[in-house]
């Protein structure tokens, strides 16, 4: 069985004890997935698998046979090759030094596609609620996973928040 | 991390007849994969049951049945669980962040082990849950995070998870399946405290594979619940305590008290004193905070975690005063 990244069919590693993110950056030398603490505590690694975000630094490539993977750098862009997402960060300075960029991106596509889902959150109030109201509080809760060592949540959340007005989210 | 090999299992049956004795079911894996990484744990084989079907289904009984790999996101999302169990909800959404609640199991999660940083520091620390006989840094060492209930001098570690604080309260059962059959067991009485033992964490036998969780049908102190977790930031961290409550009330008195704390011990703890005590007492927050030092009189603070037994008295009585309505 194969892995599908960004498309395109790859085999899985030889040796099992290879994670998905040392699959992605040092056998098919995708290095836009960062890798921060290694250890599931920074999200920097964070990529869509089958449409859900997950970590790559904590999931085999094994697991991934026969599933969806998507990086960065198979996110679908406009006329100038980025994503919306990815123009918003430019606009808000969503970013400092970058590295923890990538996997916010993926993250923040993902958390759109679970706030269409109705899912709720630890600080959503009311969880019977057919519908959720994407406040600053529900997107930085939502968000957690993903830590900037520059300090550019702000201009990140202000980034989300232009993405879910564009989209209709 | 040691080579092993992975086997990815095709149903139930299969991941049973290929773990072998050294073989190690694989979840999610954010807590094995870290662990085995680190060399806090070895294995041979990893037999990966996170794609067996995950249903979540009602009972026969009225309760809601939620097979082992469903994962954390599934079940928190589910809308019988929003609204009848509403404490298990947001105990799970109090847990880690988004991308390990999507890949983290039910099964994995009640199985997940002690986030105590001196079980993990192989090279650097001694630990009698790593390596039984060794000793413990803990004990005088960085315990800020640690139990004051239920402990030894062999261990002073905490159990994890928020989810099962939250079904402790709910008085879950753990549906097993292994060489003897099948069997169930209360959540409450799943996990053991350390003892001279400290490397046995729970009462699961080699072999053995939580197959589901079952909880009873809903109830008044079910679906007027509540999870509250502090922490030292106020998203993705570890409990430094949390509670679980729930409270129903008849004719103005306390019918039902439900009450599990987090963060405590080497277990979820369940505050039956407190339950009890609070039987046909109106609720107010001199009852609450009474009844729950009934409990917390057996507490036996660490040099860095005192300030846990104000903590977990303040957060019940806030829990059970909202659930009361009676915000004062």
């Amino acid at each position: 069985m194969t892995i599908c990244v960004n498309g395109t069919e790859v085999s899985p590693p030889a040796d099992a004890r290879v994670s998905l993110l040392d699959l992605l950056r040092e056998h098919l030398h995708l290095t836009g997935t960062k890798k921060g603490c290694d250890q599931g505590a920074c999200g920097a690694c964070t990529v869509l698998m089958d449409g859900d975000r997950v970590l790559s630094c904590l999931t085999l490539a094994a697991q991934a046979e026969g599933r969806d993977v998507r990086t960065v750098e198979g996110l679908p862009g406009g006329s100038d090759d980025l994503h919306p997402l990815q123009r918003a960060f430019v606009e808000h300075d969503g970013l400092q030094c970058g590295y923890c960029t990538p996997g916010q991106i993926c993250s923040a596509i993902a958390m759109a596609e679970e706030l269409r889902r109705g899912d709720p959150s630890y600080v959503t109030h009311d969880l019977t609620a057919g519908t959720l109201v994407a406040t600053r509080a529900e997107i930085r809760e939502r968000m957690s996973g993903n830590l900037c060592r520059c300090g550019a949540h702000n201009g990140i959340i202000d980034a989300i928040e232009t993405m879910l007005a564009e989209t209709g989210a | 991390m040691t080579p092993l090999t992975y086997i990815r299992a095709s149903d139930r049956a299969d991941a049973l007849a290929r773990a072998g004795s050294d073989g190690r079911f694989l979840g999610g894996g954010t807590n094995l994969v870290d662990l085995l990484r680190q060399n806090v744990e070895r294995a041979s084989a990893l037999v990966d049951i996170s794609s067996l079907d995950g249903a979540i289904r009602e009972s026969e009984s009225g309760g809601l049945f939620i097979d082992a790999s469903v994962k954390n996101t599934a079940l928190a999302a589910h809308p019988l669980v929003r609204s009848r169990y509403p404490v298990l909800a947001r105990a799970l959404l109090a847990g880690a962040s988004a991308q390990i609640r999507n890949m983290a199991t039910v099964g994995g999660n009640i199985l997940q082990r002690t986030r105590c940083m001196y079980f993990y520091d192989v090279d650097g620390a001694r630990c009698n849950k790593r390596q039984p006989g060794a000793g413990c840094d803990a004990l005088y060492g960085f315990n800020r995070y640690h139990a004051i209930l239920g402990a030894s001098d062999q261990c002073v570690a905490t159990h994890p998870s928020d989810m099962c604080v939250a079904l402790a309260m709910l008085d879950a059962v753990i549906h097993l399946s292994g060489a003897a059959g099948e069997r169930q067991v209360p959540l409450t009485d799943f996990h053991v405290l350390p003892g001279d033992t400290p490397q046995i964490e729970t009462v699961l036998k080699s072999g053995d594979l939580i197959t589901a969780v079952e909880l009873p049908p809903p109830s008044d102190a079910t679906v007027n619940s509540e999870y509250r977790k502090v922490r030292d930031r106020s998203s993705y961290a570890f409990a430094l305590i949390s509670v679980a409550g729930g409270l129903a009330l008849a004719d103005g008195q306390v019918a039902q008290a439900r009450i599990a704390l987090g963060g405590v011990a080497a277990k979820p703890w369940r505050a039956r004193r407190a339950e009890q005590a609070l039987v046909g007492r109106a609720p107010t927050p001199d009852a609450f905070l009474a009844a729950i030092r009934e409990d917390l009189i057996d507490a036996r603070p660490l040099s860095g975690n005192s300030f846990k037994i104000g903590l977990v008295e303040r957060t019940m009585v806030a829990v059970l005063t909202a659930l009361a309505g009676t915000n004062a």
